[in-house]
């Protein structure tokens, strides 16, 4: 069975096939200790690798290897038109109006700080305000508060309520005339909790105000359309998303892109260098200074690729369905609780939680020992902590290849935990 | 990781420790005190002590976190109630020195330390064993003058 990708009907769909996805991701196979397979529950920190995506880096390396835009040699022209190749998927992935809108950087926090520095040290001014959520990940609140600190503007925040979801009658209070930028997650990575973009960024725009989404969280595991949401400004990062470290994206506004000035200073962002002055380079190249990581690049457009083909409608209704299934399996076990809203439609695939009597340092450290890896902490989102006034949780996060027997695994290894630590304070 | 290797970590006087912490009480009047905490994994430890001359008299400490970083607290207490403020010092050297080499401290007359030794060879733990040995160094730091709260002459003679 193939269905027609509504946007690009070059793509052709592969069904949603479990067994065949896992087939795809060698390190699936891997055992942490002989006999003790892993369960890898720590996607939304970064997720495994295709073998279609490992095997494209080596064929970059081994086939095309050269610098690109700069010579006219067989190899720099494969280069840069394989570069250039997956800026365009990249943009046909979030329905970006033009292919040269996509700015690559090394992450999420990257492309975060380029547009605080390049677009808002230039156009925000003392008394400005940028609304900000309580659920942002530490890299989408502190270089808001180095800009508040050099340049006076005010960060708000929008409030979270109880159930991890964001208070909108805050929201609507907070965003008003002074409001010169949104810059607002769409999914939190510490509760999963997936945040009403068509409700916030209308109220933003209604005051004028540009807005920022961080899609690390939400373009990996849900359909992205930057037109459709309305939005200026989207930063992800290809590694969460089967891609390579290293590789982030900027989308932006080709109007606001055009209007701002370089971030780095260097080559291949010039257009002309004297003595004196520089003239700056076109877009995106204005804010690709030096040599860029282009295998990395290269590779997440494989990335991309492989999502495509599955179709990102599909990776969340298998996520959907998978979070569904942990967020009833998990209350069933004794001692556990989980933040966050319990309904699977009003959040992604994380879900973060506590057990009774352990701390979650020592929950991650046994399911270690049962080859579940989970990640435990303060998710650099401690805002969350505080208002859930724990000092850190334990987070299980699933992708596209996780299974409810996996599900079933982490399950039965807390009530493990449990008996470990039975008779604990 | 094997199950030994889990063993070499939650070690049974470790997870005693963990269960019935000694010492873990508050201080009415502190000579000196401190705040330590590991954000990345929630781990937070206050430890006080009385000094009577160059004498550790009381300690005690209060916190949450891992079984590890609170283990360690009531051990620590344990290790330095009754010692000189010197030898106490010596056994926060002494522990580091476990936690970077993966041998026994060898702190005399106290064996339930050895029992952390295991921790060494866990990198991502070590920060939460070294918590309260660190933080017992820096309240040394402070002097034993209590910088925070100031004491009357009469309520450090009532504690002395
Ligand atoms: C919501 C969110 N924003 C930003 C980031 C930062 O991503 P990166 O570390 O790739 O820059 C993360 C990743 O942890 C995230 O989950």
């Amino acid at each position: 069975m193939t269905i027609a990708n509504p946007r690009d009907t070059g793509v052709q769909r592969l069904p949603f096939d479990l067994a065949r996805i896992r087939r795809d991701f060698p390190i699936l196979k891997r055992e942490i200790a002989p006999g003790v397979p892993l369960v890898y529950l720590d996607n939304a920190a970064t997720s495994q690798k295709p073998v279609q995506v490992i095997a494209e880096l080596t064929r970059f390396y081994r086939d095309h290897n050269a610098n690109i835009h700069r010579g006219v040699h067989t190899l720099s022209v494969e280069s840069t038109e394989l570069y250039e190749a997956a800026r365009a998927k990249v943009a046909r992935f979030i329905n970006a109006p033009k292919t040269e809108e996509i700015i690559f950087t090394r992450n999420t926090t990257e492309s975060l700080n380029l547009v605080a520095h390049a677009w808002a040290r230039k156009f925000l001014h003392e008394g400005d305000e940028v609304v900000i959520s309580e659920i942002e990940h530490h890299s989408n609140i502190v270089p808001w508060q180095m800009l508040r600190d050099a340049r006076g503007i005010v960060l708000r925040y929008i409030p979270m309520l109880p159930d991890g979801t964001l208070d909108l009658d805050a929201a609507r209070k907070i965003i008003g005339p002074r409001t010169k930028l949104l810059s607002i997650t769409a999914m939190s990575n510490a509760l999963g909790t997936i945040v009403p973009l068509e409700v916030l960024v209308p109220l933003a725009k209604a005051q004028g105000a540009v807005v920022m989404v961080d899609g690390a969280q939400s373009v990996p595991h849900l359909p992205v359309d930057v037109q459709a949401l309305d939005i200026d400004f989207l930063a992800f990062s290809a590694h969460k998303m089967l891609g390579p470290t290293g590789i982030g994206i900027l989308w932006g506004k080709m109007a606001l892109l055009d209007a701002m000035d370089p971030f780095l200073g260097g080559g291949d962002m010039i257009l002309t260098v004297s003595m004196e002055r520089s003239t700056w380079a076109d877009v995106p190249a204005k804010f690709e200074a030096g040599t860029p990581n282009v295998a990395d690049a290269i590779a997440f457009g494989t990335a991309i690729d492989y999502l495509d083909a599955l179709g990102m409608d599909a990776v969340r209704e298998h996520e959907r369905d998978i979070t569904d299934y942990a967020l009833r399996r998990l209350a069933d076990v004794p001692g556990v609780s989980i933040f966050g809203p319990m309904d699977a439609d009003l959040r992604g695939g994380v879900i973060s939680f506590e057990l009774e009597g352990v701390h979650p340092h020592d929950i991650g450290q046994v399911l270690d020992t049962h080859g579940v890896a989970i990640r435990t902490g303060h998710h650099c989102a401690q805002p969350v902590m505080l208002a859930l006034n724990v000092p850190a949780t334990a987070r299980a996060s699933f992708y596209l290849y996780n299974t409810t027997d996996e599900v079933d695994k982490l399950a039965t290894s807390l009530e493990e935990v449990t008996r470990f630590f039975g008779g604990a304070r | 990781m094997s199950d030994g290797l889990m063993e070499d970590l939650y070690r049974e006087i470790i997870l005693d420790h963990y269960r019935q912490p000694r010492n873990r009480h508050a201080i009415e009047s502190p000579s000196c005190s401190a705040d330590g905490s590991n954000p990345l994994c929630g781990d937070q430890v206050t430890v006080s002590v009385v000094v009577d001359g160059d004498r550790i008299t009381e300690v005690g400490f209060s916190g949450q976190g891992c079984s590890i970083s609170q283990a360690s607290a009531s051990m620590m207490t344990e290790y330095v109630r009754g010692r000189t403020v010197a030898e106490a010092r010596a056994g926060v050297d002494a522990f580091q020195q476990m936690m970077t080499t993966g041998t026994v401290a060898g702190l005399e007359g106290f064996d339930d330390i050895d029992a952390l030794v295991g921790v060494a060879k866990f990198p991502a733990r070590v920060k939460c064993a070294s918590l309260a040995w660190k933080t017992l160094e820096q309240a040394l730091n402070e002097g034993v003058v209590p910088v925070t709260t100031p004491v009357t002459t009469d309520e450090r003679n009532s504690n002395g």
